[in-house]
């Protein structure tokens, strides 16, 4: 008797604070393509996760998936995060891109963010950031830095995003240093250690001092590290894994827009939107420059940036040449549209893209 | 010349894994099992090597439980296949999904660590001009794997023991009427493969790219296993053919770094393909198949039926 008595208290105890709590904070779901890690580009998706908890606090309740693959099962996954109750849902990766329009039209009441697409729908916006004005400064300081004028880029494929990356390293380079040639090895991985190393070696071996890369493990700065020579991280801060190699890193961050994103709904005033943000956005940073790195030169870098915050300074104004000497931009800036479609080498990346 | 030697040494170290492994399968392989677990045991052995030389700090300790991760897993496989008669096809790719699971949970905490560089160089031969460079500045398990790519040569042609392995897989029915135990038999050549896996499972994690990420075998267990095939169950085809296709990566690097436009995709599937043209020929010519491909391949055998 009296044991049920203190069972039917507890269990409405637990029912009244389940419904008080429930009901306040804002239920936020994330879909992670990868493991969380420790560098990589889900790691600084989490990290913004976290930011966002921390900005908010008792305001929202987030959940996340790690290591979802790309297609029907990723579908799955977000109509699970809807069903259980999630009001705002991000999803991570490209290959997110149609499963999330999908699941979105059954849950017209809840919104969904989808990161790096293209399509948007009445409760779907899209985002993605400019990583490639944190790689011109990469190059400024990476002409800086290389006495051979020859810089080395592992890449994963010869996708637009990429080409921004090589393209903008390279202008870069050549704003300080008109020799400045980078050349580029494809990996065709987004991940294998193994064949990173390799590639990087390969560079070294050809001369390159300074190399980056656009994939996803810390091969290329651990063997960087292990030959003497700089290196760039990308996604993340790789300083453990190359001490003395890191230059710089070109590094994401999500936190602030998911925080305000969050915000928004909380407000009742979300609406799709469109943002491909930069460092003036503070979605993309070029930070943890080493301390072999001058002063003059740091201080060239932070000058660049400022102006690249300014608006006076854009990785992509014209002239743009390729590298086999067609014009490609009279002058003014490149319109986004172009951006996105880029498929072509600048002038002073090495050798031909792939299957052109 | 002074290019080319590091070109040469870097393809024996790409394709040093992928022997370890295909000689260990190739074994399997001559004892009539089909191990398509290859790449979850060597994940496991990459990660469990590398999580014993981080704590012992010593390389050939975290290749001798990487051996023994392969084979502990390989023990398994044969208790589900040679004795409870489990179908070696799904046992073998539940084997590499598990190994894949199992690798990264267990790894979570050394991810993003790293070992100092554990290469060394052969003293003396190693400062020979252009030889030294290509050929003896490597780790010692480069050489540990060519010297058991010759022991199993010898083993498999010139021992006793190598027949029995073969006529296990040719006609496990035969050799048991001989009085062999074919189960046993076909138990120790699964422990090899195994613990040969884990070798080149712990050489990717330890030497190769000294560090553990997850899943960064990255493939090379399914090219082993098809190195198999492509060296048509011939040990000696199996080093030239490794280092083959470990050389057509690094060449493959070499060429786009220097600015030559070749579809890099097309070299990534030349292992695949390879051995898809390999296979069709060897299917047109049947002395081929008699000679090489052993009879009761993926069959498994029940010695009280």
């Amino acid at each position: 008797m009296f044991k049920n008595v203190v069972r039917g208290a507890v269990s409405a105890a637990a029912l009244l604070s389940v419904s008080a709590f429930a009901a306040e904070p804002l239920g936020v779901g994330f879909v992670y393509v990868s493991p969380i890690g420790d560098a990589g580009w889900t790691t600084q998706h989490d990290i913004g996760r976290k930011e966002m908890e921390k900005n908010l606090g008792a305001k929202v309740k987030t959940k996340f998936v790690e290591n979802v693959p790309e297609g029907a099962d990723a579908e799955r996954v977000i109509s699970d995060l809807a069903q259980q109750g999630n009001k705002l849902i991000i999803t991570t990766s490209f290959g997110y891109m149609n499963p999330t329009l999908k699941v979105a039209k059954q849950y017209p009441d809840v919104k969904f963010i989808h990161l790096t697409g293209y399509k948007t729908a009445a409760n779907v916006g899209i985002a993605n950031a400019r990583f490639y004005e944190a790689r011109y400064l990469a190059g400024v300081l990476a002409a800086k830095m290389s006495t051979t004028h020859v810089a080395g880029y592992v890449a994963a494929f010869p996708i637009p995003e990429v080409l921004q990356g090589i393209n903008a390293f390279t202008r870069g380079m050549r704003s300080i240093d008109p020799k400045a040639e980078v050349k580029v090895i494809w990996v065709n991985s987004w991940f294998d250690p193994g064949k990173e190393r390799d590639a990087t070696l390969t560079l070294i071996g050809q001369g390159a001092d300074v190399v980056t890369n656009h994939t996803d493990s810390t091969a290329v700065m651990q063997a960087a590290e292990e030959k003497g020579k700089y290196a760039v991280a990308y996604h993340s801060d790789m300083k453990k894994f190359g001490p003395r190699a890191q230059l710089g890193a070109v590094t994401h961050h999500w936190g602030a827009y998911y925080t305000q994103q969050a915000q928004a709904v909380i407000d009742g005033k979300w609406k799709p939107t469109s943002v491909w943000g930069g460092i003036k956005d503070g979605m993309v940073k070029f930070e943890n420059i080493s301390a072999a790195v001058p002063a003059d030169v740091k201080l060239l870098v932070a000058t660049k940036e400022k102006e690249i915050v300014a608006g006076t300074l854009t990785p992509f104004a014209g002239p743009v040449k390729d590298n086999e000497g067609k014009v490609r931009l009279e002058k003014g800036p490149m319109s986004d549209d172009a951006l996105s479609k880029m498929d072509y080498y600048v002038e002073g990346v090495a050798g031909k893209l792939p299957a052109k | 010349m002074e290019s080319f030697a590091p070109l040469i040494a870097a393809s024996i170290n790409a394709g040093t894994p992928l022997l370890l492994a295909a000689l260990g399968l190739l074994i399997n392989e001559k004892s009539g099992v089909v191990n398509l677990g290859a790449e979850g045991m060597m994940l496991m052995a990459a990660v469990i090597g590398f999580a014993i030389t981080i704590h012992t700090g010593s390389v050939p300790l975290g290749f001798v439980a990487g051996a023994l991760a392969g084979a502990l897993l390989a023990g398994f496989f044969a208790l589900m296949t040679v004795w409870l008669g489990a179908n070696q096809y799904a046992t073998g790719l539940a084997l590499s999904l598990f190994g894949a699971g199992a690798s990264a949970y267990i790894g979570i905490s050394y991810v993003g660590q790293s070992l100092s560089n554990t290469r060394s160089a052969v003293p003396l031969l190693g400062d020979i001009p252009f030889l030294g460079a290509a050929l003896f500045r490597q780790h010692p398990m480069v050489y540990l794997s060519m010297a058991l790519c010759g022991a199993i040569i010898w083993f498999l042609y010139r021992t006793r023991a190598g027949l029995i392995l073969r006529a296990v897989g040719e006609s496990p029915a035969s050799a048991h009427a001989l009085g062999y135990n074919v189960r046993r038999i076909r138990l120790s050549a699964l422990l090899f493969g195994g613990a040969c896996c884990g070798l080149a499972g712990a050489f990717l994690s330890l030497v190769y790219t000294p560090l553990w990420v997850e899943g960064m075998v990255a493939g090379r267990g399914w090219i082993a296993l098809a190195l198999t095939t492509f060296a048509t169950w011939r040990p000696a085809r199996v080093l030239s053919g490794a280092y083959l296709f470990g050389g057509v990566t690094i060449l493959t690097f070499h060429l786009q770094g220097l600015g030559v436009p070749i579809a890099s995709q097309l070299l990534s599937m030349l292992p695949y393909l390879a051995t898809i043209v390999v296979l069709v020929l060897i299917s047109r010519n049947a002395n081929w198949i008699r000679l090489n491909m052993p009879a009761s391949l993926g069959k498994n055998f029940n010695p009280n039926q």
